[in-house]
């Protein structure tokens, strides 16, 4: 890790072209300021966090009793499928981004992005990605109702019509993720400051740029195969229609092979920014940086070689199952490494619990949670008892929920005082923290138990010996997702008022981003730093 | 400014590999059936035509199940006239399937095979097969589609049973429009 000792030749406020932000709704709709940019990204990324939870708690609602009490079948149906994609594609891919590009100029001593006019018209194209899929509900026959899957042809011949706007939708966001990526790689391939070499920069930058490859080479794909979708409802193609000669099980291959990449876009950043955390906490250097580095390289490459395990009971041969299985049982020994080293950090060191380390702890603890029911998964013979039950719901939501959102807000609450200039309100944090905890397991512990029994996911209703762990989630839903107000409320009475932050905010903290003032000036490192 | 140069160089790197990628995504469906034909996973890498079977061996039999399926806007009646049948390897068998169209209109139907396990599908060899080609029927009218097979008596001794899977699709609609260019009988219709 870079050992930060700065000298600051970049805060000159009288410099005539450090001109602050204009003024007015111009500065949101033209900024091309990395800072602006991330905060839009930031707080678009809430908003689908509140819609697609709204979803998620009409869900909970429907299942708190067995039978048929609020919704008809097609409407939840809608909504499982809405609020995977808005999740997925609106609040936890946007919000990684965000703290992109509010984080990674300022921890490598780059000026701004390398490329600001894309990265404007990559946040810009996002709102109406999601205007246009947000506007099915409203059309006749509905929303997308297939699961956020989307096999075809579940998806194409038997699709509501607004089908073909869910495709333009996806487009759209792929669009934006590819160029946010060009734009990552190439700002940190090329605009760190002298002597800020590769394995001297920070975990959050390092799991990004891997994380950006990624996204460049799979969100192409996912474009491809709903391209394949689109020609087969409207030009007479048969990709995936088997009275064409077309082949259904070819969609999930195609679909797994950007989707389980797709999982790792989703946490590789979450490991950053917990390896940033975790050493400014336990005042301890992170254990192990290039151990790290290399543990993210690897689970980024096996993520090619394992999408199969989505589609054990499709009829593959043994042979298929054996290398799919093993394979994916190897990404368990990067991933542990990783594990291992954050608690190694802590090891020992002087550890307070700041809400930030709350959250991060919480993230080691239920994420290894969900990488452990992530290999009961992975192993063939038993998940074909597994395979589409609530254990799959609560495995993917222990590592997404946890997982990734913890780490969003444990970042959001890390980064908070350094973008606003106002100490965090420790007290609200910990009330959010522990609500959401405990809410959190509540609502996804239970589903393991009625996955293990049998009961299916994407299900309205359920028989009668599910119906108390269900209940159970539900309360605990309508928990974490109320708790999730006293986060907001947190963030805005800090953006308005609270007692000022220093430069370094934490006293553990280290890293270029910490020697800036707080908040951080409009244009910062427009002189590079020197790192040694 | 070098900088610059370096930046637009690598963007131009990363948007071609966004690019490639997007024609890999394509690429995948060629592939996938280049794969399937070549290690037979799918079950649908079947002998056709003439076979040159000599010897029969009549040591053991083999069990073969037919199974017809109709997806779901598909009125045909379709059925095996035999589920089940005994045959030794290296034994023409001759069975055959009966539909019916009960619309009143005319309909053209293709019938698509699948092979349980699908270690077995290159073992299956159909030297006629009604599934070769398109089954037009005029309306209310049936008929028997006859299936010539021979097992390989090359099949591997712990397959026992077979289990020869035929769904009909309706592909009406598709001869109406491709009537005219001669479209070839298999594969992708109209792509």
């Amino acid at each position: 890790m870079a050992t930060v000792d700065v000298d600051l030749p970049h805060v000159k406020d009288d410099d005539p072209h450090h001109h602050g932000p204009a003024k007015g709704l111009g500065r949101w709709l033209f900024t091309t300021n990395h800072k602006d940019i991330g905060s839009m990204y930031l707080i678009f990324s809430l908003c689908m966090f509140m819609i697609g939870g709204i979803m998620a708690l009409i869900i909970r609602a429907e299942l708190f009793q067995p039978g048929l009490q609020l919704v008809e079948p097609n409407f939840f149906n809608q909504m499982t499928t809405m609020h995977g994609l808005i999740m997925v594609f609106g609040a936890v891919m946007p919000a990684f981004v965000g703290l992109a590009n509010w984080m990674i100029p300022m921890q490598i001593g780059a000026p701004d992005m390398a490329l600001p006019r894309m990265n404007n018209w990559s946040f810009w194209i996002l709102p109406f990605a999601f205007l246009i899929l947000l506007s099915s509900l409203f059309m006749p026959g509905g929303a997308p109702n297939f699961g956020w899957t989307f096999y075809a042809p579940l998806s194409t011949t038997y699709a509501p019509e607004s089908v073909t706007f869910f495709i333009f939708g996806v487009h759209i966001m792929g669009a934006s993720s590819i160029m946010g990526a060009i734009n990552i790689i190439a700002t940190i391939l090329n605009m760190r400051a002298p002597g800020m070499t590769l394995m001297k920069m920070p975990m959050f930058t390092w799991t990004w740029l891997i994380t950006a490859f990624l996204l460049i080479a799979v969100m192409p794909v996912l474009a491809g195969v709903v391209t394949m979708m689109l020609m087969d409802i409207h030009f007479g193609t048969s990709f995936f229609n088997a009275a064409g000669g077309g082949d259904p099980v070819l969609f999930q291959h195609v679909f797994w092979f950007f989707g389980h990449p797709e999982v790792y876009i989703m946490i590789l950043p979450a490991f950053g920014i917990i390896s940033e955390i975790i050493p400014t906490f336990a005042r301890k250097r992170l254990f192990g940086y290039s151990s790290m580095v290399y543990a993210v390289a690897s689970i980024a490459l096996l993520s090619f070689v394992v999408w199969a395990h989505h589609m054990f009971t499709v009829g593959m041969p043994l042979v298929g199952e054996v290398f799919f299985m093993f394979a994916t049982m190897l990404i368990a020994v990067p991933t542990g490494v990783k594990v291992f080293n954050w608690v190694a950090t802590m090891f020992r060191g002087s550890m307070t619990f700041e809400t930030p380390m709350l959250f991060a702890i919480a993230f080691v603890v239920l994420f290894t949670i969900g990488g452990f029911s992530g290999l009961m998964l992975a192993i063939a013979p038993a998940d074909f008892q597994y395979h589409d039950t609530y254990f799959v719901v609560a495995h993917f939501h222990y590592v997404l929920v946890p997982g990734a959102i913890f780490s969003i807000m444990a970042a959001a609450y890390y980064w908070l005082p350094k973008w606003t200039g106002h100490q965090l309100n420790e007290t609200m944090g910990k009330v959010h923290f522990w609500l959401s905890f405990v809410g959190v397991n509540i609502t996804f512990f239970p589903m393991h138990f009625v996955g293990l029994a049998g009961m299916p996911r994407r299900i309205p209703d359920y028989a009668l010996q599910f119906a108390d762990f269900n209940s159970m989630a539900s309360v605990g839903a309508f928990i974490f997702g109320f708790s999730q107000l006293v986060f907001i409320y947190n963030i805005i009475q800090n953006v308005r008022v609270g007692e000022k932050a220093t430069a370094q905010v934490w006293e553990g903290a280290h890293g270029l981003e910490w020697t800036v003032p707080s908040p951080a000036p409009y244009h910062t490192f427009s002189t590079p730093p020197k790192v040694d | 400014m070098h900088e610059q140069v370096k930046t637009k160089r690598l963007v131009v790197r990363l948007a071609t590999a966004a690019v490639l990628m997007f024609g890999f995504g394509f690429a995948l469906v060629p592939l996938y059936e280049v794969f399937c034909d070549i290690t037979g996973l799918n079950g649908k890498n079947f002998n056709e035509g003439p076979a040159a079977i000599s010897s029969v061996d009549r040591s053991r039999t083999v069990k073969i199940q037919f199974v017809t399926v109709n997806p779901a806007d598909m009125p045909w009646e379709f059925r095996p006239n035999e589920r089940t049948m005994r045959v030794f390897p290296g034994e023409d068998k001759v069975t055959a399937f009966y539909a019916k169209n009960p619309t009143p209109e005319w309909m053209v139907a293709q019938a698509v095979p699948s092979v349980t396990p699908s270690e077995a599908a290159p073992y299956l060899h159909k030297v006629n097969c009604f599934c070769f080609d398109r089954q037009p029927l005029e309306a209310g009218a049936d008929t028997e589609m006859p299936l010539v097979f021979v097992i390989d008596p090359d099949l591997p001794r712990h397959i026992s049973t077979i289990t020869l899977s035929y769904a009909l699709y309706d592909l009406t609609d598709n001869q109406k429009v491709t009537q005219s260019s001669h479209n070839n009988d298999k594969g992708r219709a109209s792509l």
